[in-house]
């Protein structure tokens, strides 16, 4: 058994570890306090080839594994919530379909343009009716000659209103349940297609979120992704690697938490000894410290299985369910060991704890996610 | 033009180092590249984009620095000389310098030799220059600006001296260490790292640069280190009381009469 990172995947760490040190975490409560999207964090990282790290050369990716890619996103989000979650989801929701069901001429169209970072790309799953139970799209694509034409809203869509491109599913066929879904390739700024305004969030301010709605918006009939019908497992696919990298996000902030609150408790006085002294303090932070060991582990585990080509779906679930809950729990006690200053928007623990809570949301909630494990846990009942 | 750029590993700057028996534990130590090298390999970096050319890394360390010396071929080095056998670790400025020259002049014509004003860990600052001594070579240190005329073999370097800054021109090849401020390194790209694994990782006994065991490492050390003693225990610091202007005045006072650093 080995538990080593490779030659590579260290370098990787290394290398965006410094460079979110130095690059990213500077900006990271100025993103924050004035809800504006990193561009430059963006840019930054495109040109160190990150946005398109775990996918092949030929489409302008750095060839990458997925593991390196959730180490990516963990030191990423070590640093800046709001830029890992604008990294993460072009990554994995965004590239990630068009690569892995896409035809050759669709990964062509699309890939290079995101890979480099020149266009980001967004997965437009949710919609008001349809949030945990996605499959119940009420988007509808009707065929019209060589054209589909799509109708319905999406919502809480990460970067659809900048994007390059969404992947958005919808109904071909009304009357077939999850089989009658297919996903469409939609371009920014197609007619009908108009992104609301970015909705107000309790954390990750920096990443624009928005409401799409589709008022017969036309799309060449090659812009469906792969075949019809396929798009509610084309999406389950995308979520199952997508969990992985919103896990990462959880551990990167869950780290943060920890790190802080390990600090403080040093430097901080009371009855007359550093508050790290207190036995008190110290379980505090040998849960932490332990648990996120444990997320870390399984996040890699699940990054690893994907990477050498087997099922993950279960280790993926578990991955996320438990590193978003460990980040939970790490960044509420680091707010604690900072006492009243933890509460303050003086410190990043504030800013961490608001950040971290979407992880047991996004990509499926902790419920879900406990669904999706009983499911492969007992199998069918 | 080509380049040589001499790189070593050192302990990272944040790394708490303890001493037990008279040396320092080495268990537990994070290893980097040393920053100043980082500044000299940016600056070959520079002048090979405008200039092509060739920039080869040579470090002196054992096998352990592989992970230090990838990252600068990350960065864009094009090869690397690890002079990795055990000889020569463990040598002072003298026995390093030396080996560092043996192994260079093996390597062809070049037009500059880049090394760090001095290495974070030793902090001896004295290798780069006693490479231009031993290789007959002009040299510059400390340089915090650097000017290269190709065509013209020549190089103008500013460096900092006490209270100002000199302005000295001088014939390539040359040796110019850098210091910070002379520009701003890169972080290797993902493309770099993976491009870096692939890239010539050439390691070199004694007999590839035509030295002997006893030249080299601790056995050809003019130096002997005889004792290695962590800093004394910092004091706590003092609290100085009243009225701002007041306080203000005493604080220099102190820095000045009892610190002595004003
Ligand atoms: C910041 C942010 C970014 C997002 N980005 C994207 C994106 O890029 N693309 C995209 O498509 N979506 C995105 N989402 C949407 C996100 O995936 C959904 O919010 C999430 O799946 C939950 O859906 P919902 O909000 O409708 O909650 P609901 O499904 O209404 O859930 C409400 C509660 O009921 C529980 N629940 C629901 N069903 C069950 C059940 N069967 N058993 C037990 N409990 C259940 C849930 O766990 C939850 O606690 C984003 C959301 C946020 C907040």
């Amino acid at each position: 058994m080995d538990f080593e990172l490779n030659e590579e995947q260290r370098l990787v760490r290394d290398m965006v570890r410094d460079f979110a040190e130095k690059e990213i975490a500077p900006s990271a409560a100025a993103v924050d306090k004035a809800a504006e999207f990193p561009a430059e964090n963006i840019r930054k990282m495109a040109d160190l080839g990150l946005m398109g790290l775990p996918y092949p050369e030929e489409y302008g990716g750095g060839g990458g594994d997925y593991s390196s890619y959730a180490i990516a996103v963990e030191e990423i989000a070590r640093a800046c919530g709001s830029t890992a979650l604008i990294y993460a989801a072009h990554v994995s929701l965004g590239c990630g379909p068009i690569y892995n069901f896409g035809t050759e001429q669709q990964r062509q169209t699309w890939l290079p343009r995101l890979c480099s970072g020149e266009g980001l790309g967004a997965f437009g799953l949710t919609e008001p009716e349809a949030g945990s139970d996605a499959g119940s799209t009420r988007t509808t694509a009707v065929r019209d000659g060589d054209h589909y034409v799509l109708n319905g809203s999406k919502m809480w869509i990460t970067s659809g209103a900048i994007a390059d491109v969404v992947t958005c599913t919808a109904k071909t066929d009304p009357g077939a349940g999850t089989g009658g879904i297919s996903c469409f390739l939609v371009p920014g700024g197609t007619p009908g297609f108009v992104p609301g305004k970015n909705e107000p969030k309790m954390g990750l301010k920096g990443s624009i979120t928005s409401a799409l709605s589709l008022e017969n918006c036309r799309l060449p009939a090659d812009h469906l992704l792969g075949e019809e019908g396929e798009g509610f497992k084309q999406m389950l696919i995308t979520l199952d690697a997508g969990r992985i990298s919103i896990g990462a996000m959880a551990l990167g902030l869950a780290q943060a938490a920890f790190e802080e609150a390990t600090r403080y408790s040093k430097e901080r006085v009371q009855f007359g000894e550093p508050i790290a002294k207190f036995q008190a303090i110290q379980w505090m932070i040998a849960d932490m410290a332990t648990e996120i060991d444990a997320a870390r582990l399984m996040i890699y585990r699940a990054a690893a299985m994907k990477d050498a080509g087997v099922r993950f779906t279960k280790q993926a679930a578990m991955a996320k369910l438990f590193a978003s809950e460990v980040a939970e729990r790490a960044a509420f006690k680091a707010i604690q060991i900072h006492g009243g200053y933890g509460y303050s928007q003086e410190y990043p623990v504030e800013r961490i704890y608001r950040d971290q809570r979407l992880c047991t949301i996004g990509e499926g909630t902790s419920e879900i996610q406990r669904l999706v494990i009983a499911r492969q846990v007992l199998g069918k009942l | 033009m080509n380049s040589i750029v001499c790189l070593k590993e050192v302990p990272d700057t944040e790394a708490r180092i303890e001493v037990r028996d008279g040396k320092v534990v080495e268990e537990g130590i994070q290893y980097v590249v040393n920053p100043y090298d980082e500044f000299a390999l940016e600056e070959a970096l520079k002048w090979q984009e405008q200039n092509g050319g060739k920039v080869t890394l040579v470090s002196l360390g054992p096998e352990r620095a592989r992970e230090s010396i990838l990252k600068g071929l990350a960065m864009g080095a094009d090869e690397v000389y690890h002079l990795s056998a055990e000889a020569f670790q463990n040598g002072d400025s003298y026995a390093t310098a030396k080996a560092l020259a043996a192994a260079i002049s093996k390597l062809g014509e070049y037009d500059a030799i880049f090394c760090g004003r001095q290495a974070v860990d030793d902090d001896n600052a004295a290798v780069g220059i006693m490479l231009a001594e031993i290789l007959d070579l002009p040299h510059v240190s400390v340089v915090s600006r650097l000017e290269i005329d190709i065509d013209a073999k020549s190089a103008k370097a500013r460096r900092d001296i006490e209270g100002g800054q000199e302005v000295v021109e001088l014939p390539l090849p040359a040796v110019i260490t850098a210091q910070k401020g002379l520009n701003e390194p890169r972080y290797p790209s993902f493309r770099g790292i993976r491009q870096a694994r692939q890239k010539p990782f050439v390691q070199w006994g004694l007999e590839d640069v035509g030295l002997a065991a006893d030249e080299v490492g601790a056995a050809g050390s003019k130096l002997e280190i005889v004792a290695v003693l962590p800093p004394p225990e910092r004091p706590a610091g003092r609290i100085i009381e009243g009225e701002p202007d007041e306080a203000a005045r005493k604080v220099v006072h102190l820095l000045r009469d009892e610190a002595k650093v004003i």
